[in-house]
């Protein structure tokens, strides 16, 4: 049971960083209808700005803010230079514009930074909580926390706001969101910025744990990206629950068969997905009209 | 005419791969030219995938693995000769490909691109993972083809870098007139069909799904012969073969190249190729820039570089 | 029996019933149009007759078999053929091409003496080749053999998809909407060709909005309206038909209203 439960927190713990960077996904997948393949390089950015801009004597909290805010602005900087002059390309295109925007950010963080591995304090001490014989960070129930926080505020945000409402009509049909007076490059320019901002919080949420460095960003991209296709692409609830079911998948497989293909549980479920529920488990069936 | 195209493209290669050396100014250029013409073959099959079927792979790299590996294992387990591990590569990944291509090719867009790169990370994790028979992350060495001794026992003495160069050189060309030779035949017209309408192509009687695996099978065993030519060249492998860098970096060159056209694809392969050698130089750079490009190429030439070029001259002459 | 039989035919999207119990026959040499206001659900009949959607219920017979929900491409074989109310060319390849892959069921072969261009592979190349340069010049387009289809006008396309729908020689051929965005030259020259094409013995199903044309090349005409058959018969007895009135004045006043 204690065993159990410890691989429970940790699966958790990585479920919510793969949750988080596939519900930055969903956002731009719905707003511009591509999958950026740079959203791991977001988490990426978000640790490394912190620890540098702690490092350079900010006091953590304003860091982290900093670091968020800096990669918002790189997130604005993506849509506006690389997607808006490609819109309309074939997928293949798209697929390799945002790879190219990810391996361009990660050359651009090993030049700025470096290829060390860094981390800094996690935000209330390094003392774990003993629960039922299994031990939890309080790190973990930080980055848990902050990605329910996250999730709760897109709902509302989404459900609530007339600028959310803008967003999600911006996604159903971008023409008649034009037509009834929205602007939609603004829509494009928002998603990619709070994206971005999503995926900085997870890495400043993550790196006490797990530690960062210049090149974790594909990794975590593909995971999330798992999460995304696993909740049903486009849904925000089902990445959201993908990814935090990914993490589980990944940390049972550690724990009870073999860490080393843990990163295959990832792929697998891809894998299986795809063959038999192509539309996630929260997806709807899509009609091709002739 | 248009049989003379084809003939013209192949002349073309020849002559410019027989021409090159002597403008060598060392024997390292042998090397690069080597290096050029695998990787061309390898995205000479991506062209038939994309350019002609229309379907994307992100995992092709594993097929290149599988062959690599192929020479490694097959030689030193089952007492093969290198020349049919190739053989034995490509079987492989043939048949795997058929296997995977079966319920992969059903999916569409994002969603192919993310089951085929799947694919490829699992075996690369295997390749990384089964350190009994692949050693592991450190790589292994291969057997040597033993064609040279036997070009030199012939009177035909060539130094290492001449001989892959010529041996690499000639598997392109063979490679190129297949895919040429494809693009013009019924099965090729019917692959280009369904990348123009699916729906449509099922109305003339394409089996679209089968099809599809023609296409799939193919271009694996391109990626495939392509991965035991490196391994074999370099007498080693390691399981960044079948990385998925590596697949993307087969996607980008033939992308780059213009996806459509066999040209292209070397084109793509020699530009990308060469990109790291020039940039030793400014080595911190070489992600930066090589990001850089895909984006740019993908921003302002969408067609890639060999349709771009000729449109433009086809429009000056109109 | 006849040659295309509909059985009581019907399919539902989420509870609403777009085709509901339609029954017709189409016969060798017959030109049948099927009718009806918008939404009527035209489209979807053809839809699940050429095997894009999946029936919910009732039987599509083609020479007696049932061929209910069968993919297009094994109706292909089977002698059906169809064309498509938006275009669906071949954009990537020139017009001979188009052409040459209506060829594909009997250009077809092994893929490896494709690939080594054998001289097997070649002559089927050259069979198909001939067969489509035939029938563009059938209808009309051999001048533009060698151009890209992407680059034809609307008309011209309209006739390219005729032609490559012929080049398998289907026994029945299903036409959606042909006339559609048409001018009057162009319409006059699909209606030529679909007249020819029914006189050398190929049963032609017809959607088509130009109730003139319908008139004038129909044998039978099946009239649809909310999904369901209202009408059938000869042209002229149909447009005398109070129902078929009703059902197009309806709309009418009601587009009017609007």
């Amino acid at each position: 049971m204690s065993e159990f439960l410890q691989f429970l927190f940790s699966g958790l713990t990585v479920g919510a960083v793969y949750a988080l960077v596939a519900l930055g996904f969903t956002i731009i997948y719905n707003a511009s209808g591509v999958v950026n393949f740079a959203q791991g390089e977001f988490v990426m950015l978000g640790g490394m700005i912190t620890v540098f801009a702690h490092a350079a004597g900010l006091p953590l909290p304003l860091a982290a803010l900093a670091a968020i805010a800096a990669t918002a602005a790189v997130g604005v900087a993506l849509n506006k230079l690389a997607i808006e002059p490609a819109r309309g390309a074939p997928v293949v295109s798209l697929i390799i514009i945002t790879i190219g925007a990810s391996i361009f950010i990660r050359g651009a963080a090993q030049l700025i930074f470096d290829k060390q591995i860094h981390s800094f304090p996690a935000f209330s001490g390094d003392d774990p909580i003993h629960v039922l014989g299994a031990t939890i960070l309080t790190q973990s129930l930080w980055a848990i926390g902050g990605a329910f926080a996250v999730f709760v505020g897109l709902w509302l945000f989404f459900t609530r706001t007339i600028l959310g409402r803008a967003v999600l009509a911006t996604s159903n049909n971008r023409l008649a969101a034009q037509l009834v007076g929205i602007n939609t490059d603004f829509v494009m320019t928002l998603s990619f910025a709070l994206s971005a901002a999503i995926g900085a919080f997870a890495g400043v949420l993550i790196t006490p744990i797990t530690m960062t460095s210049y090149d974790v960003g594909l990794g975590l991209a593909l995971k999330g990206f798992a999460g995304a296709m696993l909740g049903g692409m486009g849904n925000p609830k089902g990445a959201f629950a993908g990814g935090l079911l990914l993490g589980l998948f990944e940390a049972m497989t550690a724990g009870y068969l073999s860490s080393q293909y843990k990163e295959a549980a990832a792929f697998v479920v891809i894998l299986a997905v795809l063959f038999f529920m192509p539309q996630g488990l929260f997806g709807s069936k899509s009609t091709d009209r002739v | 005419m248009r049989l003379s195209s084809k003939h013209l493209t192949l002349i073309i290669m020849a002559a410019l791969i027989v021409a090159a050396p002597f403008f060598f100014p060392s024997g390292y250029y042998f090397r690069v030219g080597a290096l050029i013409f695998v990787n061309a073959l390898a995205v000479t099959g991506i062209v038939i995938l994309t350019g002609y079927a229309g379907q994307i792979s992100l995992g092709h790299a594993g097929f290149a693995g599988i062959g690599g590996y192929a020479c490694a294992l097959a030689p030193v387990h089952w007492g093969l000769p290198p020349a049919l591990a190739v053989v034995l590569g490509a079987a492989v990944s043939a048949a795997l490909a058929y296997l995977v291509g079966r319920p992969i090719l059903r999916l569409k867009g994002y969603y192919l691109g993310v089951a085929s790169l799947g694919f490829g990370i699992l075996v690369a994790m295997v390749l990384n993972n089964e350190r009994e028979l692949t050693k592991g992350p450190d790589g292994i060495e291969v057997a040597d083809l033993g064609l040279r001794g036997l070009l030199k026992d012939w009177g035909l003495n060539l130094s290492n870098g001449e001989f892959w160069y010529a041996f690499t050189g000639l598997c392109l060309v063979i490679g190129a007139w297949i895919a040429l030779n494809l693009f013009n035949s019924p099965s090729g017209r019917a692959l280009r069909a369904l990348h123009g309408s699916e729906i449509a192509a099922g109305t003339v009687g394409i089996d679209v799904a089968r099809v599809k695996l023609q296409a799939f099978v193919i271009s694996a065993v391109y990626a495939s012969v392509a991965g035991s030519l490196t391994a074999l060249q370099n007498k080693f492998v390691t399981p960044d073969i079948a990385g998925f860098m590596h697949s993307v970096e087969m996607v980008t060159m033939a992308v780059l190249g213009g996806v459509g056209s066999v040209p292209g694809a070397i084109l793509g392969a020699g530009i990308l190729t060469l990109l790291p050698q020039v940039l030793t130089v400014f080595a911190e750079y070489e992600q930066l820039i090589l990001g850089l490009v895909m984006m740019l190429v993908m921003i302002f030439l969408r067609e890639g570089l060999v349709p771009s070029i000729l449109r433009k001259i086809r429009g000056r002459g109109e | 029996m006849s040659l295309l039989q509909i059985e009581r035919l019907g399919i539902a999207f989420g509870g609403l019933r777009a085709v509901h119990d339609v029954s017709f026959s189409v016969e060798p040499g017959e030109i049948v149009s099927v009718i009806g206001p918008n939404g009527a659900g035209k489209t979807t009949l053809f839809n699940m007759i050429s095997g894009v959607y999946r029936p919910g219920s009732g039987k599509v017979r083609l020479k007696g078999e049932d061929v209910t929900g069968m993919e297009p491409f094994l109706l292909a074989a089977r002698g059906m053929s169809r064309t498509f109310q938006n275009l669906q060319i071949f954009q990537n390849m020139t017009v001979l091409e188009n052409a040459m892959a209506g060829f594909h069921l009997q250009e077809r072969g092994p893929v490896l003496a494709d690939l080594l261009n054998l001289p097997s592979s070649r002559k089927r190349t050259r069979m198909a080749e001939e067969g489509a340069r035939a029938l563009l010049a059938r209808v009309g387009l051999e001048r533009a053999a060698d151009r890209e289809a992407g680059n034809l006008s609307y008309g011209s396309l309209k006739r390219l998809e005729i032609a490559r729908a012929l080049a398998m020689n289907p026994a029945v051929l299903l036409l959606d909407e042909p006339a559609a965005g048409c001018n009057a030259v162009e319409t006059e020259e699909i209606d030529h060709l679909i007249a020819e094409v029914a006189k050398s013995g190929v049963a032609i199903l017809l959607v088509e909005h130009d109730m003139k044309m319908v008139m004038r090349i129909s044998n039978h005409v099946v009239v649809l309206d909310h999904g369901e058959k209202i009408a059938e018969g000869p042209p002229e007895a149909v447009s005398r038909n109070p129902a078929v009135i009703a059902a197009y004045l309806g709309t009418e006043a009601a587009d009017a209203d609007r």
